[in-house]
């Protein structure tokens, strides 16, 4: 391996990794609000909102977001709807990333015993005060080493964007190859960039999983 | 004394199963009811109908003669007002002891935080736990779970406390720790409503005992009557299943 080659690949694996990031991010983020809203309508058995959710998850989950991906960027521009590429990456993982969400924390607020409503209840709380100090916290504590290694796993998955033209790790790995054939450092610079944005989530997510243990419901 | 609390009639029906036939039973302030009876007589049902955790489908609860029926009030008002603890302790996990606390004060009854914090360690103190106040429940035994549980329901300064078999999930060397805890309470003078399996325990803290069986008070006396001259055939047996080698 060249050091050389390796460092003058530097900056384009930089800038990658930015946008990898953003986009992860972003997408990250919308797919927490969409797996919240759509966890909450399924579990309060909201009707009609219900069975929109159920089949947006169903739909979503058993469908590869490189598939997903193309259904947005080369099918929306059909109907008349034009979003950048980026927009398109941001949309796709959060529709895929809020589809694993929903589950998670559906079945973190399934976990929840009644009894804990009950008493929450019985001390005079509002209903919206039980859920609000009571069920959401705890279904949080409880969601977390699932929420966690959904970050990751969606994190991943922003290699298949290449396909839409965006310049991510993946895209910018294949393009060095392309131009120079210097595989070796160019796959090393791309596993190297992907630790790099990965671990400190994976290191994150145990520290978040022993601050909640001795906190979940049914110790 | 007065009446505080009067349950009139009640039934309780699941499609059609009864688990509470027509019960009716009153309650003086700083009175000691005890209920017992096998499992599935409707006791526990008894003691959740009075907190509105279940409707009923006949009758009529009354709290100092204002009907508390679901439907009529608001529950959180009524609940307020009548305290309850669990079999399973309930503690909140993710709050520590003095946040388990604190927590329905502040946000129920809206009491300043160092007011609410302060009677919280005071009842700590009372029940010997107030080492473990920064303590999560899971750092907590069985017993000490459920020491801190009725301090908790006693923070809302219920009028009526009802206590649904709260050493049943316990190891036997706990059980003394929390049922002191109620004798203690009921020397005070709380009124209270307690469904429980220990006999022993009963006898020594009631000043009534109601047996239930198949969703109906079938005899209800003082302890002394109760206990050495049950009057029906059904408390004989259900007794006696209690005793050994006689």
């Amino acid at each position: 391996m060249d050091p050389e080659v390796l460092k003058s690949y530097l900056p384009r694996y930089a800038e990658a990794f930015l946008l990898t990031i953003k986009i992860g991010w972003l997408g990250i983020a919308l797919a927490f609000v969409i797996g919240m809203l759509s966890a909450f309508v399924i579990h309060f058995r909201i009707p009609v909102l219900k069975r929109i959710a159920g089949y947006y998850v169903e739909l979503f989950r058993n469908t590869p977001l490189l598939v997903q991906l193309f259904f947005i960027y080369f099918g929306l521009p059909k109907v008349g709807i034009v979003i950048s590429a980026e927009a398109c990456g941001v949309l796709g993982l959060g529709l895929l990333g809020g589809s694993y969400m929903s589950e998670t924390f559906r079945s973190g607020l399934e976990a929840i015993p009644a009894a804990q409503k009950e008493s929450a209840l019985s001390l005079g709380m509002s209903r919206g005060q039980v859920f609000r100090e009571i069920i959401l916290p705890e279904a949080l504590t409880i969601s977390v080493p699932a929420i966690a290694a959904n970050v990751i796993f969606l994190l991943k998955e922003t290699s298949v964007f290449s396909a839409i033209s965006l310049m991510d790790l993946m895209f910018t790995a294949k393009d060095l190859i392309g131009l120079y054939y210097d595989t070796t450092e160019a796959l090393f610079m791309l596993v190297l960039f992907y630790t790099i944005m990965l671990l400190p989530v994976s290191i994150l997510g145990s520290i978040a999983e022993k601050t909640v243990r001795g906190k979940m419901p049914g110790q | 004394m007065e009446e505080i609390l009067r349950i009139n009639g009640i039934s309780k029906r699941y499609d059609d199963i009864t688990v509470l036939d027509h019960v009716s039973l009153s309650i003086k302030s700083g009175e000691v009811v005890v209920i017992v009876g096998p499992s599935g007589c409707g006791k526990s049902t008894l003691l959740r109908c009075v907190n509105s955790l279940e409707n009923i489908q006949e009758g009529e609860i009354l709290l100092n003669g204002e009907s508390v029926n679901p439907g009529n009030k608001k529950p959180a008002a009524l609940r307020q007002k009548i305290g309850m603890v669990f079999q399973s302790y309930e503690l909140f996990p993710h709050k520590t002891v003095l946040q388990n606390l604190t927590l329905a004060p502040l946000k129920v009854k809206k009491t300043g935080r160092k007011e609410a914090e302060e009677e919280g360690l005071k009842l700590l103190e009372r029940v010997g736990l107030l080492s473990r106040k920064d303590n999560y429940p899971s750092q907590l035994s069985g017993g000490q779970k459920q020491r801190v549980a009725i301090m908790r329901a006693l923070m809302m300064h219920p009028e009526v406390l009802l206590l649904d078999e709260i050493t049943a999930a316990l190891d036997p060397e706990m059980v003394r720790e929390v049922l002191e805890v109620v004798l203690s309470l009921a020397k005070e003078g709380r009124t209270m409503l307690i469904v429980t399996h220990e006999l022993q325990f009963a006898r020594a803290v009631a000043d009534r005992m109601v047996f239930i069986d198949g969703g109906r008070i079938v005899e209800e006396g003082t302890p002394e009557e109760f206990f050495e001259h049950p009057r029906t055939e059904r408390l004989r047996k259900f007794l006696h299943s209690f005793s050994y080698g006689e």
